[in-house]
């Protein structure tokens, strides 16, 4: 199906103050829809939480804000700019400026790790060998990795692998940082190592920052603000005390971890991801 | 469904199949040709280590097969030629089955099954593991940041792989056409220069080149559309082999089809 028509000139461009300004957005995934019409903001310098249990769509709001997904309604607003509408040329632009942590890391497998930060800045930028080699020790430092340049990959560890990521993520000074399940797979202590390092992060850059996580403990210790996703619509955003408080039945349920009743069905799961009445069956 | 909507539907997903390895093709090309002169260099290093992997490693596997072929296609042709009493055209009918088919046809079917289903793995695994998705998000085009070095790795080793295949297939005929038909080294040598012309020689080039072109497309294609979990790289890789030989076989009837019906009466 066509995609809807997303306006460039908006009647309001995003407010300079917000970094992020995302409204009524709409995803689809052929005929079925995963995000209904979600709005948020996140102010520059702040760090942004977006929760959630699986399937509802938050690692799709992720891949849309980065522009891996196009939205079939709505506008992303990035630091003023109609991210959605965007040519290719104007959207690798601010791409440029934003950095991406992925969930399984995502570094190039037959890179070393040093040639896995340096990639961006050996790309984008006229820095020659030895200046990209400085800024590659730098990044590398401000994650923990010293001396870890010549490593593949594949040589390291679980939590070293989301750290070297996070090192690719910051070459290119961005200004905005995006994080996907940073504590994914990792156990208690690493994943702790994690929040640590985007909350020190957060204090030396004052970038902003926006996580997706599934993982409470670690939502609360680096939000300002956070928002819960279920079934593709926001159901609670605020402060990290506001959300605690909230007392409407879905956010409870996903805060005091209630378990879902379990799911039988076929047609049950479907509407689970949809949020739409079931399709037909043939 | 009906008997004809299937048909439909079938050749409506052909054509936009071919259409996304034109699309791909086109990517690369431009990748290859025309950024460079506008700022945007290719990644020569990446190009190179291609190349020796698509071209220069190959070279062992296709000596020995172009050979093979070579003596197999002199074995075969003197079966008939005997019986008119024509051995000595033995050495002309290897030369020209060679350079115009079977050099270029088995050089493909090499290259696809080291480089053709090599590039759907690769693509492929990136794929599952999230690296094209973070290529792009670090504004980084995969087409032309994967697909263009090996694009201009092939079309430049697919010549020099066939042309090479060519004369070990020559060799390969030689030995048949020295030991069993009263040939010099020398004599048969000349018997294949006298046979070919370069029309021979230039239509398999074309053919390589544009076999070369099919097999990065397909198989680049095929690992883009890899789904998720790494069991679907396997089917990728497979897919990629099947559908590169289809391809090549097709691309090879139609510039076999142009070549004849161009070709001046001799």
């Amino acid at each position: 199906m066509p995609a809807q028509p997303i306006s460039k000139e908006s009647t309001r461009g995003g407010s300079a103050d917000n970094a992020i300004e995302v409204r009524n957005l709409h995803v689809r995934y052929g005929t079925r829809e995963i995000l209904h019409g979600v709005n948020f903001e996140v102010p520059s310098g702040e760090t942004l939480v977006i929760m959630g249990g699986s399937g509802c769509g938050k690692s799709t709001l992720l891949r849309t804000l980065v522009g891996l997904e196009r939205p079939s309604e709505g506008e992303i607003w990035i630091h003023g700019k109609n991210f959605a509408g965007m040519s290719g040329a104007e959207r690798d632009e601010l791409r440029k400026k934003m950095g991406m942590s992925f969930q399984s890391g995502a570094l190039f497998g037959s890179m070393t790790v040093g040639e896995n930060v340096a990639l961006p800045l050996r790309e984008h930028t006229p820095l020659d060998e030895s200046t990209i080699d400085i800024v590659v020790r730098l990044k590398l430092d401000q994650v923990g990795l010293s001396g870890f340049e010549n490593y593949m990959p594949a040589q390291l560890s679980g939590g070293m692998k989301k750290r070297a990521a996070i090192a690719r993520a910051l070459a290119m000074d961005p200004e905005i940082l995006f994080f996907d399940e940073p504590s994914a797979g990792l156990d208690p202590i690493i994943a702790a190592g994690i929040d640590e390092l985007i909350l020190k992060l957060k204090k030396a850059f004052r970038i902003t920052i926006l996580v997706v996580t599934h993982e409470l403990a670690s939502a609360f210790l680096i939000a300002d603000r956070m928002i819960l996703l279920d079934k593709g619509v926001v159901v609670a955003k605020g402060t990290p005390d506001e959300v605690r408080q909230n007392n409407a039945p879905r956010v409870r349920q996903f805060l005091d971890r209630v378990a879902e009743p379990e799911l039988a069905a076929e047609i049950d799961y479907l509407q689970m991801l949809t949020g739409e009445d079931p399709p037909q069956r043939r | 469904m009906s008997f004809t909507e299937h048909i439909g539907e079938a050749t409506i997903g052909g054509l936009a199949y071919v259409g996304s390895l034109a699309r791909l093709a086109g990517g690369a090309a431009r990748a290859v040709f025309i950024e460079p002169f506008r700022g945007r260099p290719l990644r020569w290093t990446r190009a190179i280590h291609q190349a020796m992997s698509v071209g220069v490693e190959a070279i062992p596997i296709v000596s020995l097969i172009a050979f093979f072929v070579g003596l197999i296609l002199a074995l075969q042709g003197a079966y008939e030629l005997r019986q008119l009493g024509a051995m000595q055209l033995v050495a002309s009918a290897v030369a020209i089955s060679m350079t115009r088919e079977l050099g270029p046809l088995m050089t493909a079917i090499m290259v696809i099954g080291r480089s053709g289903s090599a590039f759907a793995a690769e693509i492929g695994t990136m794929k599952v593991n999230e690296e094209i998705d973070a290529l792009e998000t670090m504004a980084l085009e995969p087409v032309r940041f994967l697909v263009a070095p090996k694009f201009l790795a092939m079309i430049l080793m697919m010549p020099c792989l066939t042309t090479w295949a060519d004369f070990m297939g020559v060799l390969g005929g030689g030995l048949f056409g020295v030991s069993n038909a009263g040939f010099t080294w020398g004599t048969y040598f000349h018997a294949t220069l006298d046979a070919l012309v370069q029309r021979d020689i230039i239509s398999g080039l074309i053919k390589s080149v544009m076999f070369g072109l099919v097999i990065t497309a397909v198989g680049c294609r095929e690992g883009f559309s890899t789904g998720l979990g790494s069991e679907q790289v396997g089917r990728s890789t497979t897919s990629a082999v099947v559908k590169s030989i289809f391809f090549v076989i097709a691309v090879d009837l139609v510039f076999t089809a142009l070549f004849y019906f161009t070709a001046p009466l001799k």
